[in-house]
């Protein structure tokens, strides 16, 4: 049982670490993109899109381009998400808050009517979409997972997306530690003026840094649907899981790396009420709320202690102009 | 010219802050905006229907005022959608980001349905709505100034904080929605009290909603002249512009973020009431309807000026409306107009940049 709930959690878990590694990085650069659970939506959605059409379009699927194409899609459609938000608040200097409250709108919007009338828009005749196909591949795991016990069950079952999540942390947090580069985004995040008057091309690390948190987060939600939910694609599924990813980048405290154990425990919490017996609905329903009270004892915890490693980006949420001072 | 002034770059513009602009050219600029937004989202409307444009718009209009009825729950909905707006905007004027406007609804709600189910039998209809009044605006109250007590004390970030909140609420409206829910098990509270109708606002002449439209244009005046005359608001506009600023002069910064929060909260509290006891008469994790979100852009869109709030929340509405009638008519899902008020909330953030600064092209110069 111990086995089979930490083999859960950390699949409940892998969106969750996508998401919250694409915000930190977005965040780190000053910008935060409260559109993280529209673009989870549109990564979902454009992976979606990209195998419903090759698997109409073709008798017989080709492993790598059954995987590789969703995955194109959905990094393509993330991406242009995370452009809109960066030219309205990087180059239009736009309030952030708004839009990325705007861009979840949007996002959502897009993959719930996608979502529900991609089968009509494409002429097709099937009553829902259904990608079994496509996810039996992008969840092939080891060969031998099976047969070593529960060691395998846990860390050995999933698909190559669960692997690559916490590769990309681990890649990330390298990143924003040890590199030029990452010392850079941080400055730019922590005190934008400052790193311009360093020669820091503040908009550069500004658009870099969304964009591909925006990617990433995207993954989420194409890890999503193809490896938790078998390929099948339902309105509203992927449900409050972007908010919950923003919630887990403060658990982290805006860093990957614990953003891999975070997304197991958040994971874990958000399917617990499944494992505790005797629970009735509604008990269920409370105890979906610990993740949340869970990253707002910490947010406390971490303002009043006031440690320094603790805070979030000096700059987050705020414009910068060159010429205001 | 030197060697070395030829090698430098001149930028092909430059970006100014506009000191001033004509409120009409203001105007002109928001309006190409939105003409701009109708033309895409009429483009994409196209892609997707094939179908003539102007139709389409056609469609839409006809979504939003085609009767009687309509008209009246378009009403309805601005009401509902303004009173939120109207609530989060006294804390966004102090540069509060209180998105947590949904959960404060919630909670309001979710007190007057607990009225209505508790003492729906045993207290007189005007004291239980008395009651009713009192709890779900103090719940939503109690919501708003937690994450401000701390926000004022310890500078916890508010946006975060909020946020968090919101889904706290839902969760314990979810887990309510379950203890009441009839039959036990189903998950669905149902209308409340469908036969005394204990606790319903009452309506006035044949109309439900008017009570509701009423409350909110009063709450709407109300906070116009507590943003614009009131020793308040200047208070909160100072403590927007900056807290050091205020302190210098001698505002209670603190006291102010906590008294901003409670009226924020408070009502949206009575929004929460407004739309459990005045229009469904029943709860549900939905209740809010993302209105808690929506709102902050409305509020946003009318630079936190409640009369042009109105404008805005009835521009947003009238989307939602009429996109969700072409959504019928072609047949296709709803969420069709979430796309289209993204595309056009889009526009309208994109052109305030344009209003706030010139862009000035640098011609080539001639060798």
């Amino acid at each position: 049982m111990w086995a089979d709930f930490l083999q859960r959690a950390i699949m409940q878990g892998i969106p969750l670490l996508y998401g919250s590694t694409g915000e930190i990085m977005t965040e780190k650069s000053g910008n935060l993109n409260l559109g993280i659970p529209g673009i989870m939506y549109v990564g979902g959605i454009g992976g979606v899109i990209g195998a419903f059409l090759y698997e109409q379009n073709t008798a017989v699927l080709n492993p790598f381009l059954a995987v590789f194409l969703p995955l194109m899609c959905s990094i393509l459609a993330s991406l242009l998400m995370g452009l809109i938000y960066c030219f309205l608040t990087v180059s239009l200097r736009a309030n952030q808050n708004v839009t990325g409250l705007a861009l979840t709108t949007f996002g959502v919007g897009i993959g719930n009517f996608f979502g529900g009338s991609l089968a009509k828009l494409a002429g097709s005749d099937v009553p829902s979409i259904n990608l079994t196909a496509t996810s039996n591949y992008f969840r092939q795991s080891l060969p031998f997972a099976k047969d070593l016990g529960w060691f395998g069950q846990i860390f050995l079952s999933h698909g190559f997306l669960t692997y690559l999540a916490i590769a990309i942390a681990l890649g990330c947090s390298f990143v924003l530690t040890k590199t030029r580069v990452g010392l850079y985004l941080r400055a730019v995040g922590e005190n934008p003026a400052t790193a311009d008057a360093a020669g820091i091309s503040v908009g550069t690390y500004k658009y870099l840094a969304t964009c591909i948190g925006s990617v990433i987060a995207g993954l989420g939600g194409l890890s999503y649907v193809m490896d938790y939910a078998n390929g099948v694609w339902s309105n509203d599924g992927f449900g409050d899981r972007g908010w919950l990813a923003i919630a887990l980048v403060i658990f982290a405290v805006w860093r990957p790396n614990l953003s891999i154990l975070g997304s197991i425990l958040f994971g874990g919490l958000y399917i617990i009420h499944n494992y505790i017996p005797d629970l009735d609905v509604s008990g269920q329903e409370l105890f979906k709320m610990i993740p949340y009270l869970v990253t707002i004892v910490f947010l406390v915890v971490t303002s009043i202690g006031r440690k320094r490693e603790a805070q979030p980006p000096a700059s987050l949420g705020l414009p910068y102009f060159r010429e205001e001072r | 010219m030197t060697e070395q002034e030829a090698v430098i770059r001149e930028p092909r513009f430059t970006i100014a802050k506009r000191t001033s602009i004509v409120w009409w050219k203001a105007w002109l600029i928001r309006l190409c905006a939105i003409v701009l937004a109708l033309i895409c989202s009429g483009v994409v409307s196209y892609l997707i229907t094939r179908d003539n444009p102007l139709s389409i718009y056609a469609v839409m209009l006809d979504g939003a005022f085609g009767t009687k009825r309509r008209i009246w729950g378009l009403m309805q909905n601005l009401a509902m959608l303004l009173c939120v707006s109207i609530a989060v905007t006294p804390a966004f004027k102090m540069r509060f980001w209180n998105i947590g406007a949904e959960g404060q609804v919630l909670v309001g709600g979710l007190a007057s349905a607990a009225c209505m189910i508790l003492f729906g039998e045993t207290l007189p209809n005007a004291v239980l709505l008395l009651v009713m009044f009192i709890t779900s605006i103090a719940a939503g109250a109690v919501w708003a100034v937690i994450p401000a007590v701390f926000r004022a004390r310890w500078r916890t970030n508010e946006t975060l904080f909020t946020l968090m909140m919101n889904y706290i609420a839902i969760q314990l409206v979810a887990f309510f929605v379950y203890k009441w829910s009839v039959p036990k098990g189903s998950g669905q509270v149902g209308v409340i009290n469908r036969a005394s109708r204990a606790g319903w606002l009452p309506a006035i002449g044949n109309n439900d909603y008017l009570l509701n439209i009423l409350i909110v244009f009063l709450v709407t005046a109300i906070m116009y002249v507590y943003l614009r005359y009131s020793k308040h608001g200047f208070e909160i506009s100072v403590v927007g512009e900056s807290e050091n600023t205020a302190r210098y002069i001698g505002i209670p910064v603190q006291k102010v973020i906590l008294r901003t929060m409670l009226i924020s909260g408070a009502i949206s509290g009575l929004a929460g009431l407004l739309l459990v006891a005045g229009t469904d008469h029943t709860i549900s994790r939905d209740t809010a309807a993302g209105r808690g979100f929506t709102a902050i852009m409305v509020s946003w869109l009318a630079k936190f000026d409640p009369v042009f709030m109105i404008l805005t929340s009835f521009l947003i509405v009238f989307l939602e409306k009429g996109a969700t009638e072409i959504s019928t008519a072609f047949a296709l899902n709803e969420s069709f107009s979430d796309i289209i008020t993204g595309i056009i909330i889009f526009f309208i953030i994109g052109c305030e940049f344009f209003i706030q600064y010139t862009v000035k092209f640098k011609k080539k110069e001639a060798e």
